[in-house]
């Protein structure tokens, strides 16, 4: 890698004595990108641990320890654990058909694959309000069999579900779709069965992008909040994930109990960003095999 | 041989298709479908009523406003970063890089309730700004602020590759032919990005409209003033009003789709620009 | 075994990849496809080998209907242009693939199977490379890798498409002598692809020649580059040049030279185009009798052994140029030098009707 990016950046120096701005040039606009990123990015994410911190460690500690904080916790781990495996098996299956097999319509799966991405998370609650809600499809029949799934766990699962849908197929169809079929094409000539394909062909061969798009997935699926704030019915020890456990605290104007929990959060969303980077190194690393000629 | 599906020896098609579709339905197309059956309900005249009602009109303009407001400026902040991320070399540098996708990894209430913080008042933002006659915590100018930051990996992230692979050469043939800096910029590496930078423009747009909770904390969601489309949804559903809240949420639904398309379209002509390079 | 192509033909979409193809391949022989591209020759390997269905027509191994036999089931080697290569494997364990996924009572055992690639690494010459990865090859040695790995299952047939199409020239000469030698020890009936028509005339005993979905000549190397069948196979295996002439009745004209055309002998008058090779062609600096074309050099190429001339007609409407090789050894007796009048005069030469001229007499 660093071999490559020197190369890389040593052609860019040759270029630069003609095409490339003079120095202030380039510093007022290094200095305006890093003040826009400083008072959007930068600040924020410092001030999530500031206010967690406010009041000291007693309060936060104690904030994320109290039952109701470590129930919320449980049911946003809960949530994330259902819904990234079935996602997870979704996106292999999405991306072995799409990208190993051609056929007619396959331009608009794909697109209905991203559907969710552009509903409104609030939609995204609503519509299994309609269906499952008292008032909704099944409603009276969920009521007769006594099974809840609006503001109860189902219902919170299936938001979460729902926004998370597109992550890892869309990462591992491009992904598969360059890679071709031509490895899988030799496994079965060679005789190997499906199973037998998948499992020592393709799963190796894409392990990468399928971490990628696990650990976006997880993310998201753990900071829903639109969502899953229309389904859950905000009962606190019962159906709050830790985000609305933090519009809840922050409403009642627990505001240093409310960082807290969302410094929680943050912190997840820090790990999320490196392990994010470090899976891009790898990805970037597959996607140029590294073509060593040493022809005699 | 049937049409649908070219041959091939690999297996698992039917499986892997049926699966595919069956999730798809059952999850999405099945409940989103709800929304449109729901609304049937209503006569033309109830629906346009409901959706042209003025506090709703109020939340349109608001939403639509904010987001395009934010959409143009992660347009050009987006471009600045992504060009001074590819160009030039800064201490910092890849920390910086990694940053920028905060606001995808950052749960969105989190998000809300810290912008609030530092743009409240006595925040640490909104304290030099009070004097200045400037509020923005609890205003429309606080929607805008929100959603600049949850759309600001956008423009980035779609700018910064297309930016990588321009070839220097091109650059270098500009100046030998006596173009100036910005003359280069402008003629040649501004016409190469622009597809992608509107494609970028598009999804923060199309993201910014849906977004919930990095507003409602920030926004003080005072009807007719601050108040988002989304969060209109969720007060009607509150108010046991289903059919008026879906209402809404179709008109959301097909702008969505709309939106979509238009991306869908902007990304063909991203790929086309960039094959023909 | 043998393999038995009947009435092949497949489309895609509206373009013909394979049209009524009939070809039969005997049992232990190296049989190359040439032609150009989209001439339909990988489609025909990847129907042999089960990759595709044809849309009519039948493929047999040993007499038998293959054509609805499953890629796993027909016991063929196929090696991939770009080799596809387990990439997420060593090469041992590339090689080991088709072993390790036998059904268990068909499996060796793992002490077999470390023979076995073992053997035919050495075979390859690479098994010294056992555990290294497909990205640390070059692609000469991806190249080998992939024919062990093909090997290791004991195909019936081994169907290899543009095996050397990746490599550069040097490798490629190598690995084609190589895989010839091979064959010769292995006696695995083989079909290989390539557009390079040396490497088909080197290697292959039979050379197919595709065009535009059908087979246009079937003959061994020799046949097809001093008898091609018809003018594309002229144009495709070389450099080839054109002289309008007219035949009639086993007697052919040139300009004022005539030639006998003993495989014209019952046809009617005809214009026709006279198709010469480089090397066909006598060059003299005076005329010695016999009648020939008076020409001048244009350029003169010299390339190692053999030298290149460019010449003009004099006093004629059809300007191209007319190209000649002639050993150093002749080229320094002549004394040739550009702007230097000759006389040139065909040695052999084949003729076929001219088709403009065709159309003309048709109407």
């Amino acid at each position: 890698m660093t071999t490559l990016a020197q190369t890389l950046s040593s052609g860019r120096l040759q270029s630069a004595r003609i095409a490339e701005e003079s120095a202030w040039v380039r510093w007022i606009l290094i200095g305006l990108a890093l003040t826009f990123l400083a008072l959007f990015l930068f600040v924020p994410l410092v001030a999530v641990f500031h206010e967690a911190l406010k009041k000291g460690w007693d309060v936060y500690y104690a904030a994320i320890t109290e039952p109701d904080a470590l129930a919320a916790m449980r049911l946003t781990l809960t949530a994330a654990a259902i819904a990234v495996p079935l996602n997870l098996i979704f996106g292999i299956a999405a991306a072995w058909a799409i990208a190993k097999f051609e056929f007619r319509g396959k331009n608009i799966l794909i697109t209905l694959i991203d559907l969710p991405f552009s509903v409104s998370p609030v939609v995204a609650g609503l519509i299994y309000v309609l269906v499952f809600g008292l008032q909704g499809w099944l409603g009276p029949w969920l009521a007769a069999h006594d099974i809840q799934i609006i503001f109860a766990v189902p219902g919170i699962v299936l938001a979460t579900i729902f926004v998370t849908v597109p992550f890892i197929a869309r990462e591992l169809i491009p992904l598969m779709q360059a890679q071709g079929t031509e490895e899988e094409e030799a496994a079965v000539i060679l005789g190997a069965n499906g199973w037998q394909t998948l499992w020592r062909v393709t799963l190796p061969n894409i392990k990468w992008g399928l971490l990628y798009g696990t650990i976006l997935c997880n993310a998201r699926a753990m900071g829903e909040f639109g969502a899953v704030s229309v389904v859950s019915g905000h009962i606190r020890g019962s159906t709050n994930t830790l985000p609305l456990h933090v519009e809840i605290l922050y409403n009642e104007y627990s505001f240093a109990a409310a960082f807290a929990v969302a410094s929680l959060l943050a912190m997840l969303a820090l790990i999320t960003l490196a392990a994010k980077t470090l899976v891009e190194h790898r990805l970037a690393k597959q996607h140029q095999p590294r073509e060593i000629n040493h022809e005699h | 041989m049937s049409t649908f599906k070219q041959y091939s020896v690999l297996p698992g098609f039917s499986l892997a298709l049926g699966f595919t579709l069956l999730y798809l339905s059952l999850i999405v197309l099945i409940p989103l479908s709800a929304t449109f059956i729901q609304t049937a309900e209503l006569s033309w005249q109830e629906f346009w009523a409901t959706v042209t009602a003025p506090r709703v009109v109020a939340s349109y303009r608001l939403t639509f406003g904010a987001s395009l407001a934010a959409a143009l400026v992660n347009a050009v902040f987006g471009l600045l970063v992504a060009w001074v991320l590819v160009r030039y070399r800064f201490p910092g540098k890849r920390f910086v890089d990694a940053l920028i996708d905060l606001p995808f990894a950052l749960p969105t209430a989190v998000a809300g309730i810290t912008l609030t913080a530092i743009y409240a008042g006595n925040g640490w933002i909104g304290q030099y700004l009070e004097p200045l006659g400037v509020k923005i915590a609890y205003t429309p100018l606080g929607v805008f602020v929100a959603l600049t930051f949850i759309g600001l990996p956008f423009v980035v992230r779609t700018v910064q590759p297309v930016l990588e692979d321009i070839e220097p050469e091109l650059e270098e043939a500009a100046a030998m032919l006596g173009a100036t800096r910005l003359q280069t910029f402008q003629r040649i590496i501004f016409p190469t990005v622009l597809p992608a930078l509107t494609t970028g423009f598009a999804l923060a747009f199309a993201r910014a409209i849906g977004e919930y909770g990095s507003v409602i904390f920030i926004a003080g969601n005072m009807p007719m003033i601050s108040e988002i489309t989304p969060l209109l949804i969720i007060t009607k559903l509150e108010q046991y009003d289903y059919t008026g809240a879906t209402a809404i949420a179709v008109v959301m639904l097909v702008i969505s789709f709309a939106l979509l398309l238009i991306i869908n379209v902007l990304q063909w002509w991203n790929r086309h620009r960039n094959s023909l390079a | 075994m043998s393999i038995e192509i009947s009435n092949l033909s497949k489309q895609f979409g509206s373009f013909v990849a394979l049209d009524h193809i009939h070809l039969a391949i005997k049992p232990g022989e190296l049989l190359a496809l040439l032609g150009p591209s989209g001439s339909g020759k990988t489609t025909l390997l990847r129907v042999i080998a089960g990759l595709e269905t044809a849309d009519s027509g039948q493929v047999l191994f040993n007499n038998e209907d293959s054509t609805s036999k499953h890629v796993r089931d027909r016991q063929v080697g196929f090696v991939f242009q770009h080799y596809a290569l387990f990439r997420n494997m060593t090469i041992f364990e590339n090689v080991a693939f088709g072993l390790r996924v036998r059904p268990k009572k068909h499996r060796p055992t793992s002490q077999e199977i470390d023979q076995r690639v073992t053997h035919l690494l050495k075979l390859v010459q690479l098994d010294w490379l056992a555990d290294r990865y497909p990205h640390q090859l070059s692609g000469g040695q991806r190249q080998r890798i992939a024919l062990a790995r093909a090997l290791a299952v004991e195909p019936k047939v081994l169907l290899l498409d543009e095996p050397f199409g990746a490599l550069d020239a040097k490798v490629r000469k190598e690995l084609r002598a190589w895989l010839r030698k091979l064959h010769d020890d292995m006696h695995i009936t083989s079909i290989f692809v390539t557009h390079d028509q040396e490497e088909a005339l080197e290697v292959a005993d039979r050379v197919v020649v595709m065009n535009q979905g059908r087979i246009e000549q079937i003959g061994t190397p020799d046949e097809v580059y001093e008898k091609p069948a018809n003018p594309f196979i002229y144009e495709f295996l070389g450099h080839v040049n054109l002289f309008h002439g007219r035949v009639q009745r086993g007697r052919a004209w040139i300009d004022n030279i005539e030639i006998h055309a003993p495989e014209h002998a019952e046809a009617d008058a005809f214009e026709a185009i006279a198709y010469v090779r480089p090397h066909e062609i006598e060059v003299e600096r005076e005329i010695n009798g016999e009648p020939a074309l008076a020409a001048r050099v244009v350029h003169v190429l010299s390339t190692g052994r053999v030298v290149k001339l460019e010449l003009v007609r004099n006093n004629h409407q059809n300007q191209d140029t007319i190209q000649v090789e002639l050993s150093k050894e002749r080229f320094r007796a002549l004394q040739l030098a550009k702007g230097d009048k000759v006389y040139i005069r065909p040695r052999r030469l084949d003729f076929f009707p001219d088709p403009a001229n065709q159309s003309l007499l048709a109407s």
